[in-house]
């Protein structure tokens, strides 16, 4: 865990609304596991005050700029422009700065008892699946199922399929891929496959239903959170969950940017996040 | 500000930034503010805590307490809202658990605190004042995001006087009091706190706040209102700092919005015996070791041997 003030390589708009920025980060390439995050702000701004959490996409290493210079290690994040903060980053340059802090938090666990490996995405939430499809691919044939509103949101089919992933798409307004969620596609390839693995990575209503259908066929299911923080490394408490078991008298929070982002699915108390998330949740930038 | 009969190598060895509060003495006048720097660990990759003046712990109750529903923080212009309702593990757990790193790092530890009673705050600062290691202990009476347990006793100087006055008689380690900044005069509630005995008084806790959204037309904050902090909120607590300053003879810890040295320095010229920083952590884990290398700094280009002596010299 460090933290770096570095210069911004690259930030490509990737599909309306979504970015991609590319990150000088030495170091961080031995150093992030998949599922991991780094908290971002710009330099010499001030405003939004809090960092921001982002997953990792990927990190890699570019050609030095001359002979004689080393490669330039970099990580890369993908962003959709939903607040004020986000709205701050689109506008960002190559060459400006930027203030990393991470990897932090606990990645995917990747030792698997299961041959068969299945990602489920929903919208930009499959950015961690990608550095995690990476490394299941050593050993196991991976499935990623993308779920989105709309073909707008369904990115990085391409990315993923070039690694060797075999990919299915699903959107809500059958614009891309199959109608509906990507659930039922989860729920075919669990009756194919009723001993594979699963880690999802979206919206929490997806990840219930992704929870639910687990949790019935007893599939091993792992899932990363979003959470507004302030601090990322498990001071603040802004960013807590409601563990397995908990209750007033014995509360059993679990801070998502320390002990999560990525959570085993019988880590946490689901029909509790559920209520959060429908009386107060909502999309933070 | 030159002084003219300082030893010719005085600064050679580097400015004195060590101040004396509560009896305690610290190499400097920097430390966290409750509740934004966990247990200390949590920071520990990102700096020797060693070089701290001190280490305030999060707020701890005789029992595990669970905190407030999320959304528990809401960012704002220049600032922060929290109603993390005062979660922590519970002093047993802190013991067991936590006191042990404390222990180790080579600076002293401040513990804060509260209870939901009057006996409660009185049973906990009992406990408290057996373990070893704790260097002082910090009274709550501010939290503005549970009902009991905090601003009920920080709002009246009767109920503020009551607390204080029992946990006097069963600790005898540094007390300090912390204050909440949501009254009409700070100065009568330290007066109060003073003459029941603290030690030092540390103001401000967060001003409550809100924030809405206007989507769903409901409060950012599960809690509904929230503790405001960050630097929207330094130039009050500034002025209470200094207000507090001249109203008692104790000494003051400023918080309130501190990120640079600068602020720190403005603090200590209002009358700031010590400072906290509280939500700049969040911004740059090591933001206070960057605020005490500044205040180096600054005492290196102005010609000042010992920072202390710049505590209370505002000029009027």
């Amino acid at each position: 865990m460090t933290n770096i003030k570095t210069t911004i390589l690259a930030n490509q708009e990737v599909a309306p609304g979504y970015y991609r920025m590319k990150i000088l980060a030495p170091e961080f390439e031995r150093r992030v596991r998949p599922g991991q995050f780094v908290m971002l702000r710009a330099l010499g701004f001030g405003e939004p005050l809090l960092r921001r959490p982002f997953g990792v996409f990927q990190t890699g290493r570019l050609q030095a700029d001359c002979d004689g210079l080393p490669e330039k290690e970099f990580l890369e994040i993908l962003y959709k422009v939903v607040g004020r903060g986000t709205a701050l980053m689109r506008d960002l340059h190559e060459g400006d700065r930027v203030e990393v802090l991470g990897p932090l938090g606990r990645g995917f666990e990747t030792a698997s008892n299961s041959g068969q490996q299945i990602l489920v995405g929903g919208g930009i939430g499959l950015v961690p699946l990608y550095m995690l499809a990476g490394e299941l691919l050593r050993q196991y044939p991976v499935r990623l199922l993308i779920g989105g509103r709309s073909r707008e949101d369904i990115l990085m089919v391409t990315e993923f399929e070039r690694l060797g992933v075999e990919t299915y798409v699903s959107t809500d307004d059958g614009t891309l891929g199959d109608a509906g969620p990507v659930t039922q596609v989860l729920e075919r390839k669990l009756t194919r496959f009723p001993d594979a693995a699963v880690y999802a990575c979206g919206p929490m209503p997806m990840l219930e239903a992704v929870n639910a259908i687990c949790a019935s066929r007893r599939v091993a299911l792992q899932v990363s959170l979003e959470a507004f923080m302030a601090c990322g490394v498990g001071a603040c408490l802004g960013c807590v969950v409601k563990g397995a078991g908990h209750s007033k008298e014995d509360p059993r929070y679990l801070c998502t940017c320390k002990e999560g982002p990525v959570f085993r699915a019988e880590e946490l108390d689901w029909e509790l996040l559920a209520r959060r998330v429908n009386e107060g949740g909502r999309d933070h930038d | 500000m030159t002084n003219p009969s300082l030893p010719e190598n005085a600064m050679e060895a580097g400015p004195d930034l060590s101040v004396s509060l509560a009896g305690l003495q610290l190499k400097n006048p920097v430390m966290p503010a409750s509740g934004t720097f966990g247990y200390g660990e949590e920071y520990s990759p990102y700096m020797d805590l060693g070089r701290l003046g001190a280490v305030v712990t999060k707020g701890l109750s005789l029992r595990p307490k669970a905190g407030n529903r999320t959304p528990r923080i809401a960012e704002t212009h220049g600032g922060m809202l929290n109603a993390i309702g005062l979660q922590n593990v519970g002093l047993e757990a802190f013991c067991q658990e936590k006191m042990p790193f404390l222990r180790q790092i080579a600076t002293p530890v401040i513990v804060n605190f509260f209870g939901n009673s009057q006996e409660e705050y009185v049973e906990v600062a009992r406990q408290i004042d057996q373990i070893d290691g704790v260097a002082a202990a910090e009274l709550n009476i501010s939290c503005p995001n549970v009902k009991h347990g905090g601003i009920v006793f920080g709002t009246d100087p009767a109920a503020a006087a009551a607390v204080v006055g029992g946990v006097r008689e069963v600790l005898n380690k540094p007390l300090i009091v912390k204050l909440t900044p949501n009254v009409t005069d700070i100065t009568v509630i330290a007066r109060a706190v003073e003459d029941a005995g603290a030690d030092a008084i540390c103001c401000i806790n967060t001003l409550t706040g809100m924030a809405v959204d206007i989507h769903s037309r409901r409060p950012q904050l599960a809690n509904g209102t929230g503790g405001l902090s960050g630097p929207a909120v330094k130039p009050i607590a500034l002025r209470m700092v200094y207000q507090v300053a001249r109203a008692v003879k104790l000494p003051v810890i400023g918080v309130g919005g501190i990120v640079t040295a600068e602020d720190a320095l403005e603090f200590l010229i209002a009358g700031a015996s010590a400072v906290q920083v509280g939500t700049a952590n969040f911004l740059d884990p090591a933001a206070m070791i960057a605020i005490i290398d500044g205040l180096d700094r600054f005492c290196r280009q102005e010609q000042i041997a010992k920072l202390a002596d710049l505590i209370g010299t505002l000029r009027c």
